[in-house]
């Protein structure tokens, strides 16, 4: 049951899910971060005063970047996850290695793993749709920046939690 | 010419702009001066539509620019350069990269076009070898000096400058006041200036208005300014405690 068990879990749920967490920690924040700085530091204005559109030039390049690495991350991290089990449980606990990977091609299917792309996808959209929306709003100064941010990972950490809770009784 | 007529604008309870007529005529330097906190810099901001007045209109060359679709306002701020009051470059970006943005954006020069414009706008500023250092490694006055290449590069029709030489020392200020009259002299801008730089701004600018209340009190030539009778402009320029402007 091991190779079904780290599968399934991996690939449905904790794959798509903790690699958002992560990527929210490390680059919703950093995007917040610097939108909300280009904001005080009247960047984006002079962004605007140039006639180019901000939303062109800083948003939605963040938005391709987010749903593009969101689904490679996600896969990344599932294979990590697999090889680690494997790596418990066949060499460390003796379960047999033939019988992990057969267990695993049993129980995947294919609405498994497209599940967890569409998660990934979707958390990639929330992740750059908060981040870049928090920092252009940002406040005044460093204390407003950094609200924005905290602001920024807090809210996208439970809309990824509520949105994927949707999604698993939606997909599965 | 841009013409602003009876603009109004408010940030929550506090008036800041109250009914305000300007007009602004081609190819001259016009000085914006006034106390801190009037409202100068939101004036400038409403020539450029980074601003919405409340009610009223802005025109530049006839044109509308109040309520106007991103690309319409795009295509009006094309006449336009903008140096900032804190400068605005762009910090990731190095001081030939920041020159380089708008032309890169705009126009389809070539990589070697670009390079020698750059390298000419910065130099007409008086700024070598450093294209490649970054605005956190520049003093004050060479970051002014940067965005003053930036603003000029597109060659605009009209530049707004927001106190170009607030905070910097008398020889840097006077430096940037002669590098604003001679890309003036030579490229025949319409320009902008807000600044409190009294008494220099007379020798720049070729018309003085002065912002007061949310109203333009006067606006004519430095000589009409220097001896006119209004006692907040009289204060103004002396720089007196008493009369009605008041220190809150």
């Amino acid at each position: 049951m091991l190779g079904t068990a780290v599968a399934l879990s991996l690939i449905r749920e904790l794959g798509p899910v903790l690699t958002a967490l992560m990527v929210t920690g490390r680059a919703g924040s950093a995007i917040t971060a610097e939108i909300g700085i280009m904001r005080i530091t009247e960047q984006i204005d002079a962004l605007e005063t140039m006639a180019l559109d901000p939303f062109k030039y800083l948003v939605s390049p963040k938005f391709i970047a987010a749903m593009i690495s969101l689904p490679l991350l996600c896969a990344i991290f599932d294979v990590i996850g697999i090889y680690g089990g494997w790596l418990v449980g066949v060499k460390l606990l003796g379960v047999n290695p033939g019988a992990y990977f057969y267990e695993m091609e049993n129980s995947v299917v294919w609405r498994d793993v497209y599940s967890g792309f569409v998660k990934s996808f979707s958390f990639g959209l929330i992740i750059a749709w908060i981040g870049c929306y928090k920092g252009y709003y940002a406040g005044h100064g460093a204390e407003g920046v950094s609200k924005a941010t905290t602001e920024s990972v807090v809210l996208t950490s439970v809309i990824i939690l509520v949105w994927d809770y949707f999604l698993t009784s939606v997909l599965l | 010419m841009i013409t602003m007529r009876n603009v109004h604008k408010s940030f929550g309870a506090q008036k800041v702009l109250d009914g305000l007529d300007l007009d602004i005529p081609d190819g001259k330097i016009t000085a914006i001066i006034g106390p801190s906190g009037e409202g100068k810099s939101v004036l400038l901001k409403h020539l450029i539509g980074l601003l919405q007045p409340d009610s009223g209109s802005v025109e530049v060359d006839g044109e509308s620019i109040i309520d106007l679709r991103r690309t319409e306002l795009n295509r009006i701020r094309e006449k336009f350069g903008m140096l900032f009051q804190n400068v605005a470059l762009f910090d990731s970006m190095t001081v030939f990269e920041n020159v380089a943005f708008p032309l890169e954006e705009k126009t389809s020069l070539s990589k070697e076009e670009i390079r020698g414009k750059v390298l000419s706008a910065l130099e007409d500023v008086g700024l070598k070898n450093i294209e490649q250092k970054f605005p956190d490694e520049l003093s004050g006055g060479m970051k002014k000096r940067v965005g003053l290449a930036r603003a000029v590069v597109l060659n605009p029709k009209i530049i707004l400058f927001d106190e170009p030489t607030t905070g910097l020392d008398p020889i840097i200020k006077r430096a940037i006041h002669q590098l604003i009259k001679d890309t003036h002299a030579k490229f025949g801008f319409t320009a902008v200036i807000v600044t409190h730089e009294i008494p220099d701004i007379f020798d720049v600018a070729q018309n003085v208005a002065m912002l007061f209340r949310g109203k333009i009190l006067q606006h004519g030539t430095p000589d009409d300014i220097i001896n006119s009778t209004d006692p907040a402009i009289r204060q103004f320029i002396s720089g007196s405690l008493d009369g009605p402007i008041q220190m809150v």
